[in-house]
């Protein structure tokens, strides 16, 4: 597989009133054409900066990153970003439709971008809600109109900025599962970045551990499950029990700091539901063989 | 259907007022105070006993209430594109409001106006100088609105058009203005207002045509009720620009938060 993204030596310093604060610092990985890698990080880590580092929003102070060998200088012309925050990302004035096609119009003739964006939304499962406005929508299908008007831009680099952290438990494994399935059905390249370990680890080809502000890389864990996960077997394998644990300990023990329990309320609220339909799920097959 | 309904009471209260008015105009019998059926009647010489040909409206329609008219509006046009314009680049620099922002306080606090001597004197008589008045009576609740919404835009959306490198064009069109669209009504619509005050005042002085002009002679002549007529049209004028533009922001800001309600009900029901 050759290589997509290449970031070498990466650093970027903040000037602050009461001195430098340093973000980020001496960060290299690679993420190959094809791949789901997952970033995951403590709160405030610079997850923020190294993203916007990556998509060309920022310049870093030291460091280079290279997009299918080109070095990124600007926002590069074959990169997508799914921000957090769907609401604001989401432009009010325009429907479902024109959002996803908006993006398109310095690439596509009027023809094409129609099309392009019809696909798109079919892909993520809303062909019927093109004319609605976002508003309209949950938030969870308003998440997936970004992830459509990401795709319609057919990126060569996906990059996601904790895409499912403002949707509820629910409705953040259908996404998972539906982020899982485009990649597979269009060979997407995708770099995302969450603090949900069980997520990372859910989606990822591999997790990249970052540590403590300022953020470098701990760990660079290839998680070994099946292509086809599923919310339920998935998440109680012993492979991928092993995996968050680990993956757990790294996060916890790469600071300097002593490991915090983190506040993760909704990170929980999964787990707990995925433990409880695990459950259901045993006492029915016990029943099952008379 | 709804909206009339709703409006009904409020019509109700307008025709018993008219009815009290013209009950103690008629009682008192004052000279000043002519009642509204005489007032209606003068209107309808004045503007309604033209040829059909052009379709019943008088010379002085078209002499006078469509020339303000066009002033008023074309000086608040003017005002408009001015105003969004220099609005939105000021509202997107990050240091243009630190340099500008003292002038604009201190020019939009200067009574438009005073200003209607000095104008005088720079344009010719007449239209040049009631549309600089009104240009520049008009043009500061644009302005400032313009600032106030194309700085509203939010960093989400800001970095998402870097994201996918919007063009300088569809940056500004596509986004910041539609954006800055609620708070650029507001102000269009202060204007609005503004701008039929500032018609009639810069055609109370040296103006030989326009409905102020008509009002001041017929106040001379001691025409009352040809004034009170005048005074009672813009009125009318003011209700019906302002319904106008109502109608318009309702389907431009369709997609907004605050109109959510109206556009549900009206698919709903």
């Amino acid at each position: 597989m050759s290589t997509m993204l290449e970031v070498s030596d990466l650093g970027h310093r903040y000037h602050a009133k009461g001195g430098e604060h340093t973000a980020i610092d001496h960060l290299s990985f690679t993420v190959a054409a094809g791949e789901l890698v997952c970033i995951v990080g403590p709160s405030g880590c610079g997850k923020s900066t190294l993203l916007r580092s990556l998509s060309g929003l920022i310049t870093p102070s030291t460091g280079r990153v290279a997009l299918h060998g080109d070095e990124v200088r600007g926002v590069p012309d074959d990169l997508a970003v799914v921000f957090q925050d769907y609401s604001r990302s989401l432009f009010p004035w325009l429907t479902v439709q024109r959002n996803v096609e908006f993006p398109l119009k310095r690439k596509a003739s009027r023809a094409e971008r129609r099309s392009r964006a019809e696909q798109a939304l079919d892909w993520v499962g809303l062909s019927g809600a093109g004319a609605k406005y976002p508003w309209q929508l949950s938030g969870g299908m308003q998440q997936r109109v970004a992830i459509a008007r990401a795709l319609a831009y057919r990126p060569a680099l996906l990059l996601m900025d904790e895409p499912f952290a403002s949707v509820d438990a629910q409705t953040r494994f259908e996404l998972e599962d539906l982020l899982l399935r485009v990649r597979r059905e269009h060979d997407t390249t995708i770099l995302l970045v969450t603090h949900d370990i069980d997520e990372s680890v859910y989606l990822g080809d591999r997790v990249l551990v970052l540590s403590k502000s300022p953020a470098t890389v701990v760990a660079d864990l290839k998680v070994d499950l099946p292509a086809e996960r599923d919310q339920i077997t998935t998440r109680e394998s012993d492979a991928f029990v092993a995996l968050r644990a680990e993956t757990a300990r790294l996060l916890h023990g790469g600071g300097t700091a002593r490991p915090r329990v983190q506040a993760d309320p909704e990170g929980a609220a999964a787990r707990f539901l995925a433990a409880e339909r695990a459950e259901r799920e045993a006492q029915s097959s016990h029943r099952q063989p008379t | 259907m709804k909206r009339l309904r709703s409006s009904a009471p409020g019509w109700i209260v307008l025709v018993v007022l008219v009815l009290l008015w013209e009950t103690a105009t008629r009682l008192a019998g004052s000279l000043y105070f002519p009642p509204p059926t005489q007032i209606a009647e003068t209107a309808r010489q004045m503007w309604f006993s033209g040829p059909a040909a052009s379709l019943f409206l008088t010379d002085v329609v078209f002499e006078d209430v469509l020339a303000s008219v066009a002033r008023m509006l074309g000086g608040w046009a003017i005002a408009g594109v001015l105003g969004v314009s220099l609005g939105v680049l000021l509202g997107r620099s990050a240091t243009a409001m630190d340099y500008c922002g003292p002038i604009i306080s201190f020019l939009r606090a200067i009574p438009p106006p005073t200003l209607v001597p000095v104008f005088l004197a720079l344009f010719t008589l007449g239209t040049p100088m009631q549309l600089a008045t009104i240009v520049f009576g008009t043009i500061w609740p644009i302005l400032l609105n313009s600032v106030d919404g194309a700085r509203s835009v939010d960093a989400t959306k800001t970095e998402t058009a870097r994201a996918f490198r919007l063009s300088k064009v569809d940056w500004i069109f596509g986004v910041v203005l539609p954006a800055a669209s609620p708070k650029i009504f507001a102000g269009l619509r202060i204007s609005l207002s503004l701008s039929l005050v500032l018609m009639v005042i810069s055609e109370l002085v040296g103006s030989t045509e326009g409905i102020g002009y008509r009002l001041l002679y017929s106040q001379r002549q001691y025409d009352f009720p040809a004034m009170w007529a005048g005074i009672i049209l813009l009125g009318v004028l003011g209700f019906l620009f302002n319904t106008g533009l109502s109608a318009v922001e309702r389907r431009v800001l369709a997609w907004q938060p605050a109109h959510r309600q109206a556009v549900a009900a009206g698919t709903g029901a």
